[in-house]
């Protein structure tokens, strides 16, 4: 059957990255509760349009939880209040008849608005180019299980692995941290044979990345565990740590 | 420096002298305890402690892991202010799993900084201060080694007692989020280990501040009740 709800929205519009922004307020009716809260984006901006106005602009890209490209801080939560979900796998469903929606974008020193509910992220991109990979030299292919791995040790490099760098956790964090994202790109590689043997310079480059970039001091608050849309585990922060450390007084 | 320039290192002082003083608050809760059973046998461990070489020093470590620890945990709030950005979210909700003491601890370490300067005043200054230094005459260095006397002397005033309990329920708080917080700070913790370790830290906080606050709530009654 198909349920309609009337809402209210408040959004954060702002022209530019220096413009001072301001919240803005619609009513929207007869939305029905099985669109997605990206499609409901959608009419708004349709709506927009056909007044003249100028349309609402927020990142979206896959639309299926993978790209990690939705942001939007909906009611008080990143990724709206549903659990383990991007804002793109949020429904209307979720939202009660009369409510109203309070959009705000992500807000950190590490992400500044661009314009409206976009937030530019690519601090996230530098942090994977100071060390987020394996430097494999070229030749033939290797062969398929000539690296044994322990199922454990595979298990939580995959756990880890899910972090689509969609920026909840520093949007989440009272301290503007991006650490369980930093922790969540280490472990994936240090967790493996093939990543193991970078794993100290890796450690080192990127939570040095992460300060130079001005992200905050984790005080493990478990704030980004609880809104991660992957429910990456803050025992991969732990790890950062206990690398880094090792790292350092190695050195 | 790494211990000043990296986030992890900054973490890693705070957690090792915030874990050092945890130590501290298990030795100094189970040696108060003894003044409700005997007297006599606190005032033996108060004269052993004193003003004697390995107490001074033990102070000495002890106030340079305080200020460490409070300077950090000033340099890590100023720092954490900055990173959050200009403007503020206009709705901000609790996040599930997410302990209030977590997300306040620079106010409950503010709290406790306050009761730690009355509590320096009203034992430390009258007791190894004047043998330290001398001070206070004959009366004064008589009492310096009667710590039974000054806690008597004190939490037969129910304001005290009351300022101490509200204090030792900060430190409650404190502790909760501190102690499982320190060892992840430091790397020492994993998937097994975080929920023990929880609870370890809670087991720890609950048994350091029902140490100490027997004894206000122990006084606190005897007055009450004329006993």
């Amino acid at each position: 059957m198909d349920k309609t709800i009337n809402i209210t929205l408040k959004v954060w519009r702002q022209a530019g990255p220096k413009a001072k922004g301001k919240f803005e307020t619609y009513k929207l009716d007869n939305i029905s509760t099985d669109a997605s809260f990206l499609e409901m984006m959608d009419i708004l901006n349709e709506k927009l349009i056909s007044e003249r106005k100028e349309p609402i602009a927020f990142d979206h890209d896959c639309r299926e939880g993978i790209c990690g490209m939705c942001s939007l801080y909906i009611n008080g939560h990143p990724h709206g209040p549903d659990s383990e979900i991007t804002t793109c796998q949020l429904h209307m469903r979720k939202f009660k008849d009369g409510q109203t929606i309070t959009i705000e974008p992500w807000r950190s020193a590490g992400f500044p608005v661009i314009k409206d509910l976009m937030v530019d992220r690519t601090a996230y991109d530098k942090i994977m180019q100071a060390g987020g990979f394996v430097s494999v030299n070229t030749g033939g292919i290797p062969d398929g299980n000539a690296i044994p791995i322990p199922k454990d040790k595979a298990d939580e490099a995959m756990d880890a692995a899910a972090c689509i760098g969609c920026g909840a956790c520093a949007a989440a964090c009272k301290n503007g941290s991006a650490m369980l994202f930093v922790s969540a790109k280490v472990s994936q590689l240090a967790l493996l044979p093939q990543g193991k043997i970078e794993a100290k310079r890796r450690a080192k480059a990127m939570l040095s990345k992460m300060d130079e970039l001005g992200f905050g001091n984790c005080t493990n608050t478990t704030a980004c565990e609880a809104e991660c849309p992957k429910a990456i585990s803050i025992s991969h922060i732990a790890r950062l740590n206990r690398e880094f450390i090792k790292a350092k007084i190695a050195d | 420096m790494w211990l000043i320039d990296s986030s992890v290192g900054r973490k890693f002082i705070m957690g090792i002298s915030g874990a050092f003083l945890v130590l501290f608050l298990l030795f100094h809760s189970i040696m108060n305890v003894v003044v409700i059973f005997s007297p006599e046998a606190y005032n033996a461990i108060c004269a052993f402690l004193g003003a004697n070489w390995y107490a001074v020093l033990g102070t000495l470590v002890l106030a340079a892991g305080v200020v460490v620890h409070m300077l950090y945990g000033v340099l890590l709030s100023i720092q954490n202010l900055r990173a959050r950005g200009r403007e503020r979210y206009a709705v901000t909700t609790r996040q599930e799993g997410v302990a209030w003491s977590s997300k306040n601890m620079l106010v409950l370490g503010i709290v406790i900084l306050a009761f730690l300067v009355l509590h320096l005043i009203q034992f430390w200054a009258k007791m190894q201060l004047v043998e330290l230094t001398g001070m206070g005459g004959h009366e004064a260095h008589e009492l310096a080694a009667n710590g039974a006397y000054w806690i008597q002397y004190y939490f037969s005033k129910p304001i005290y007692c009351i300022v101490y309990i509200v204090a030792l329920v900060a430190l409650w708080f404190h502790l909760t989020h501190g102690v499982w917080s320190a060892m992840q700070s430091m790397g020492l913790n994993n998937k097994t280990w975080l929920p023990r370790l929880k609870v370890i830290g809670n087991v720890v906080s609950t048994v350091v501040v029902l140490l100490f606050i027997s004894i206000p709530v122990y006084y606190l009654i005897i007055t009450i009740f004329g006993l």
